[in-house]
C-alpha cells in the first residue's frame, strides 16, 4: 500500500451547514479528500500531520462567486497570482473570476490562459466566468460551448449589462443547453445615466450625479420575466436595493431558477460613507440607503439572497486618486469579507449557519462545483478561523495589489488562521505557505 | 481681533452662523475700497493666489481676480477644460505642480463635486471653492446673503424662494445652507424633474409652483436654465419653460410689491427671467455682482491670516 497523505484537524468547531453539522469534532483528510469527521476521525489517522484547532472554527473553504482577477490586461491592478493570494488570506479556497479583462474572456484561449496562470499559482481553485456576448459588446453571443469546454462555469457581461432584451433572451435560452448560470449585472444604463452615487438625500446633499434604485430594479424585473420565459438559470449579481429584494422574493416563491448575491460592502455600508468624497467608497452599484441595507440583511437571513460574493475589484492608485466623478468603481473585498459577514452575525442580522451557507455551499451549488461542504468524499477545502481575534484593517498589509478598501481602519473580529485546498495548507498564520512575506 | 480660524473655504454646510456673519461683516469693510479712487490696499501684498478654473467662467473668475488685485495679491489665472483623464495629467499632478511654485491660496472651480475637498486634503496652501459641480458655491451664497442683508438690513425672519433647476444647482445648495443658518425660511420650487430627492434635509421646504410661492416671499432667487444640456430632457422646450416656469412681470403681480429678485447669472433673458424683471427696480442682479468682489475680498483676507494682526478696518484704513 502506497503511503497516503494524511492530515488531522483536531478539536475545532466544525460548522458545516450543508451536512447539518455544528460540533466540536476532528476532521481527517486523506489524499486531499475528507475521509472522516467526528470521534472516529482520529482512529483512521495513524501517522499524520496534525493541526490543533481547539478554539477555532473549521469551515468549508469559502467560495467567491464574484472576483475580478484583472488578468489578462490589467496586471497593475491584480494578477491571478496576487488575487489568489488575497483569496487564500481571506479564507477562500475557490474564486470565480469575471470576464471583464483585456481581452475579455469571450474565448477558450483567454479561459485557458487564466487557468494556466491559476495552475502556476497553485493556490486556490479558479473558475473562470465567460462573457455572454462577444467582447462584452451586448450584441453577438459568445461561444458558450467553447467557453464551457475550456473550463468556464458561468457566463456574464459583468459591468457591461446586456441592454438588449432580445439578446439576453436568446442567451438565456442557449445557456440551458450547458446548464450554466447566466450572471446578470442589473443596471439599466439609460436610467443610470452618468450617475456616480445612489439617488437620495446624500447624492442631493453632495451634488453627485444620482443613480436611481430603479436602474437596478428595472433590469432585475426584466431578468425575472426572462427567467420565466426561458426556464434558464439566472443569477443576479450584487443586489443592492430593497425593490430588487421584493422582485427576487416573488420570483423565488414562484419557483423560478433565479438566485442572487449581495456583497459585504452593500450589507455593511450605506451611502453615508461617501460623505467626504473618499473614492474608496465609489462602487457600482453604489452604496445605497439604510433602508436598502436593512432589506439586504433580512434577505440574506431569509435566503432570498442566496450568496455573499465579494465583487473584489482591485484598482491601482492611478484609478482611484482622482476626482470622485472620474475615479474607477469598485473595492477590494477578499481579505475582509468573512469578518464583515461575521460582524453581521454578531449584530444579529443573520444566523451563523446561514452566513456560512451563503459563503460556501450556496455558491458551490450555483457554479456546480465540488466543495462548500465537509462530508466524507468532499474535497478537503477547509478554512480555519479564529472567531475571537480582533484586528484592524490596514490595506497596506493586503495580499491583493488593490488598496481600495472603504474599511481602512475598521476593527473587525474573526480572522482566518489557515486555508487548506485539497488537503494542502496554502495559507497559515498570516503568510502564504512556502512564500516569504515581503 | 477676529475669530476666523479656517484654512479653507470649501462650502457653507460646515460653517457656523457666526463664521458667515464674520465674512459678511468683513465684506462690508472691503466694499468701501472699491468706491475709492485708488481701489487698492496692501493687505495681501506678497501673497500669490492661483485661480484654477476647470470650467468656463467669466463672472466668478473676474470677480475673484479683481478682489485679489484690490488686495494687492499677485494673481495667476489657470483655465483648463476637460477632465483630468482627457488631459493626460491628473488633477492632483496639476495641483502639486502649482503648489510647488508656493502659492498661498488656490481658488478652484471644477465640474466634479468634492474636487476642492480633495485638493484641500492634499495641499498645504489654502483652498477656496469657486464652485464644484452641483455641490457648493460658497462665495455666491455669501454674496447673496450680503446683498439681501445690505438691502433689507437682515436675513433673519425673511422668506426666500429659490426657483428653477434645484437639482443641478450648487448655488441652490449653498444658499439653502447660508440663508437657513442666518435665520431665513427657504422655499424651493421648479419642475418636478429639477427637484432632487431629500432636498428638504438641507433645510428647505418644497413649494413646487411659483404662483404658490410668490405671495410669501421677501426675496426670489431665480436659477439659470441650461437649455443646451437639458432642453428636451428635463423640460420640453424653452417656450414651455418660459411660459410655465419663467419669472415674468405678469406673474409677479402675485408677489408683494417690495419683492426683491436675484439671479446668480448669467441670465437667459426671456427664458427663466423676463428682461423687464431682470432690469426692473426690484432686481438686485447687478448689486450681486458688485458685492461679489467685496465678499471675495473678505474671504481671501480671512483665509490669508492677515486678520490676525488686527481688524479689517485697521487693515484697509488709509492704506491707499
Amino acid at each position: 500500500m502506497s503511503a497516503s497523505r494524511r492530515l488531522l484537524i483536531r478539536g475545532g468547531r466544525v460548522i458545516d451547514p450543508a451536512s447539518g453539522r455544528d460540533a466540536v469534532a476532528d476532521l481527517l483528510v486523506i489524499d486531499g479528500v475528507v475521509a472522516a469527521v467526528g470521534q472516529d476521525a482520529v482512529a483512521g489517522c495513524g501517522e499524520c500531520e496534525v493541526i490543533e484547532a481547539a478554539g477555532l472554527w473549521v469551515l468549508p473553504g469559502l467560495i467567491d462567486l464574484h472576483t475580478h482577477l484583472r488578468e489578462p490586461g490589467f496586471e497593475y491592478k491584480e494578477t491571478v497570482l496576487t488575487g489568489a493570494r488575497a483569496a487564500a488570506a481571506g479564507g477562500y479556497t475557490a474564486v470565480a473570476c469575471m470576464p471583464n479583462t483585456d481581452p475579455p474572456n469571450d474565448s477558450a484561449a483567454v479561459t485557458r490562459a487564466i487557468l494556466r496562470k491559476a495552475d502556476d499559482a497553485a493556490l486556490v481553485r479558479v473558475y473562470p466566468i465567460g462573457c455572454i456576448t462577444a467582447g462584452q459588446q451586448g450584441q453577438r453571443m459568445a461561444e458558450f460551448g467553447d467557453l464551457v469546454a475550456a473550463g468556464c462555469r458561468a457566463v456574464s457581461d459583468d459591468g457591461r449589462p446586456v441592454m438588449h432584451a432580445g439578446v439576453m433572451r436568446r442567451a438565456l435560452e442557449y445557456s440551458r443547453y450547458f446548464d450554466i448560470p447566466v450572471i446578470s449585472h442589473c443596471e439599466d444604463l439609460n436610467l443610470a445615466g452618468d450617475g456616480v452615487a445612489h439617488e437620495g438625500a446624500i447624492s442631493t446633499r453632495l451634488g453627485l450625479k444620482p443613480i436611481p434604485a430603479a436602474a437596478e430594479e428595472a433590469m432585475v424585473a426584466r431578468e425575472v420575466v426572462l427567467a420565466r420565459q426561458t426556464g434558464a438559470r439566472v443569477h443576479i449579481a450584487h443586489v443592492s436595493t430593497r425593490g430588487s429584494v421584493s422582485l427576487l422574493a416573488a420570483a423565488k416563491s414562484e419557483g423560478l431558477a433565479v438566485t442572487a448575491e449581495a456583497t459585504p460592502h452593500h450589507l455593511s455600508l450605506t451611502d453615508e460613507a461617501i460623505v467626504g468624497f473618499d473614492t474608496a467608497t465609489k462602487v457600482n452599484p453604489p452604496l445605497r440607503s439604510a433602508t436598502d441595507r436593512e432589506a439586504l440583511c433580512r434577505a440574506l437571513a431569509e435566503g432570498i439572497i442566496d450568496v455573499v460574493a465579494t465583487d473584489h475589484a482591485p484598482h491601482g492608485l492611478a484609478d482611484k486618486d482622482l476626482e470622485f466623478d472620474v475615479a474607477a468603481n469598485g473595492m477590494v473585498g477578499l481579505e475582509t469579507a468573512l469578518p464583515l459577514v461575521l460582524r453581521l452575525v454578531a449584530q444579529g442580522a443573520c444566523s451563523l449557519h446561514r452566513a456560512v451557507d451563503a459563503l460556501t455551499w450556496k455558491p458551490a451549488r450555483i457554479l456546480g462545483v465540488p466543495g462548500g461542504r465537509l462530508a466524507p468524499g468532499d474535497p478537503a477545502d477547509i478554512t480555519l478561523v479564529d472567531p475571537d481575534e480582533t484586528w484592524t484593517v490596514d490595506p497596506e498589509n493586503f495580499f491583493s495589489k488593490g488598496r481600495n478598501s472603504p474599511f481602512r481602519g475598521w476593527r473587525l473580529t474573526g480572522r482566518v488562521r489557515a486555508t487548506i485546498v485539497g488537503g494542502r495548507t496554502i495559507f497559515r498564520d498570516g503568510a502564504i505557505v512556502g512564500e516569504d512575506r515581503r | 481681533m477676529s475669530a476666523w480660524a479656517r484654512k479653507n473655504l470649501l462650502g457653507i454646510e460646515e460653517l457656523e452662523p457666526g463664521e458667515i456673519l464674520e465674512i459678511l461683516d468683513t465684506a462690508r469693510t472691503m466694499k468701501e475700497i472699491s468706491t475709492r479712487e485708488i481701489k487698492k490696499v496692501p493687505v495681501l501684498r506678497g501673497k500669490t493666489v492661483v485661480n484654477l478654473f476647470f470650467e468656463a467662467s467669466t463672472r466668478t473668475r473676474v470677480s475673484f481676480e479683481i478682489a485679489e488685485k484690490r488686495l494687492s495679491a499677485d494673481s495667476v489665472n489657470v483655465s483648463t477644460s476637460g477632465s483630468s483623464v482627457s488631459k493626460g495629467e491628473t488633477l492632483l499632478d496639476t495641483a502639486r505642480n502649482l503648489e510647488a511654485m508656493r502659492p498661498d491660496i488656490i481658488v478652484v472651480r471644477h465640474g466634479c463635486p468634492g474636487t476642492p475637498h480633495l485638493l484641500a486634503r492634499r495641499l498645504a496652501c489654502s483652498v477656496v471653492n469657486a464652485g464644484d459641480g452641483a455641490h457648493e458655491h460658497p462665495t455666491q451664497a455669501l454674496l447673496d446673503a450680503f446683498t439681501i442683508r445690505e438691502r433689507l438690513g437682515r436675513v433673519e425672519g425673511l422668506t426666500v424662494g429659490i426657483f428653477g433647476d434645484i437639482a443641478h444647482s450648487r448655488v441652490a445648495r449653498s444658499n439653502i445652507y447660508a440663508l437657513g443658518k442666518l435665520g431665513a425660511r427657504v422655499l424651493v420650487g421648479g419642475p418636478p424633474t429639477m427637484i432632487p430627492p431629500g432636498i428638504e434635509a438641507l433645510g428647505a421646504q418644497i413649494v413646487p409652483r411659483l404662483d404658490e410661492m410668490l405671495p410669501a416671499l421677501d426675496v426670489l432667487i431665480v436659477l439659470r436654465i441650461q437649455l443646451e444640456r437639458q432642453g428636451g430632457v428635463l423640460f420640453p422646450s424653452a417656450r414651455e419653460y418660459a411660459s410655465l416656469f419663467g419669472v415674468g412681470r405678469e406673474r409677479l403681480r402675485l408677489a408683494r410689491p417690495e419683492l426683491l429678485v436675484m439671479h446668480p447669472g448669467p441670465i437667459n433673458r426671456g427664458l427663466e427671467i423676463a428682461p423687464e424683471v431682470a432690469d426692473g427696480v426690484s432686481s438686485l442682479i447687478l448689486d450681486q455682482v458688485t458685492n461679489g468682489v467685496a465678499v471675495r475680498m473678505a474671504v481671501l483676507y480671512l483665509l490669508s491670516g492677515a486678520h490676525r494682526g488686527g481688524t479689517a478696518a485697521d487693515a484697509v484704513r488709509g492704506a491707499a
